[in-house]
């Protein structure tokens, strides 16, 4: 579904995601010698967030997709199971995409 | 030949990376399919690459705005999975201490999961002992190639997403990717627990209707606060000291 966002709204996420995105990127790389090293507690904290983001982000699309948890006739959470298994074994982009996208398409166009 | 007179570090670092721009390729063409997908105009959906050129952030921020999600949401939800780049930044600024202010910032912008990893490795091999420049050269060879390869894909992406039509359910291509990511960054137990609950908060953040699409947000934050949990009551060394081992 297309977004109903105006180009200057769009363009405000854009150019403001891309200044915060390079403070955080730029943040030690320039200061270093002010600050010397990140609490310990803070590192350990941010080890987590790929983890975490990216399973919040994985989750919903696969068990609720229509806002919903649903595991009967969702192709989307088989479509998904299909590429987990292919990522696990090949641990690639590639192939987890083609597999989860081939699948859902054999699903939803039949065989 | 030409490619005889680049300095030896430059030479080092594209063939170092040459391997991950293969895998950064197909996220790159989901980042461009996707964006004109979710109703982004083909020069927005370059802009998002070269402004902010950061994946996983872009991918997110498309798919909120497809859903029309509150644009703070949208910001703030990019800047979370952005965070993880303050590790990087911290572990690698001691190596670009003596750059000029423009270097660093040059650095800075093209600061990537791959430039990371690639370059902190090349750096701490004792064998090498690289001088400033050397260092500067290799971290730029490998970031300058997967910041040409990244735009080049998320042009590619626009040209061919937007002659896909919408019943092959192009946008399903995200999630997908996110999975890719996911499953190598779960390299502990308490990693586990921080996917686990960041998952299943975020479900339930879509299925109890969370306004403003925050429950990718909490689903964030709980995951992480989960993780720490579970890393001091597990008390077991977690045998990993990467860095987020996301691509």
């Amino acid at each position: 579904m297309p977004t109903e966002y105006g180009p200057l709204a769009v363009w405000s996420v854009v150019v403001a995601l891309g200044l915060a995105t390079f403070g955080i990127r730029a943040s030690f790389i320039h200061l270093f010698g002010r600050i010397d090293d990140v609490p310990d507690r803070a590192t350990n904290a941010l080890r987590f967030v790929p983890p975490a983001v990216f399973a919040a982000l994985v989750a919903p699309a696969f068990v609720a997709p229509e806002g919903a948890i649903a595991v009967v006739g969702n192709e989307r959470l088989l479509a998904g199971v299909v590429a987990a298994g292919v990522t696990w074994y090949l641990d690639d982009v590639f192939a987890t995409i083609v597999a989860g996208m081939a699948t859902l398409w054999l699903l939803r166009f039949g065989i | 030949m030409f490619r005889s007179r680049l300095p030896a570090e430059v030479r080092r670092g594209v063939r170092d990376v040459a391997p991950l721009l293969v895998g950064v390729a197909p996220f790159g063409l989901v980042a461009g399919a996707a964006a004109v997908d979710a109703g982004l105009t083909p020069l927005q959906a370059v802009g998002l690459s070269v402004v902010v050129f950061a994946g996983a952030s872009q991918l997110a921020a498309i798919d909120l705005f497809g859903s029309n999600a509150e644009l703070l949401v949208i910001l703030l939800t990019g800047v979370v999975i952005n965070l993880r780049m303050l590790m990087y930044s911290a572990s690698i600024a001691p190596h670009f201490r003596s750059l000029r202010s423009a270097w660093k910032s040059l650095c800075a912008y093209v600061l990537t999961d791959q430039a990371y990893a690639l370059s902190i490795a090349r750096y701490t091999d004792a064998t090498a002992e690289l001088d400033a420049t050397e260092r500067r050269r290799y971290y730029l060879a490998a970031g300058g190639s997967l910041w040409i390869v990244w735009q080049c894909c998320t042009i590619l992406g626009i040209v061919v997403g937007a002659r896909v039509p919408d019943a092959w359910g192009l946008s399903f291509a995200v999630p997908l990717v996110f999975l890719s990511l996911l499953i190598p960054a779960v390299t502990s137990k308490p990693k586990a627990v921080a996917a686990l609950v960041g998952g299943g908060v975020a479900v339930a953040g879509d299925v109890f209707a969370v306004p403003l699409d925050l429950g990718l947000i909490l689903g964030g934050l709980a995951g992480v606060v989960a993780g720490v949990l579970a890393d001091e009551w597990l008390a077991t060394p977690d045998g990993d000291a990467d860095a987020g081992g996301a691509h």
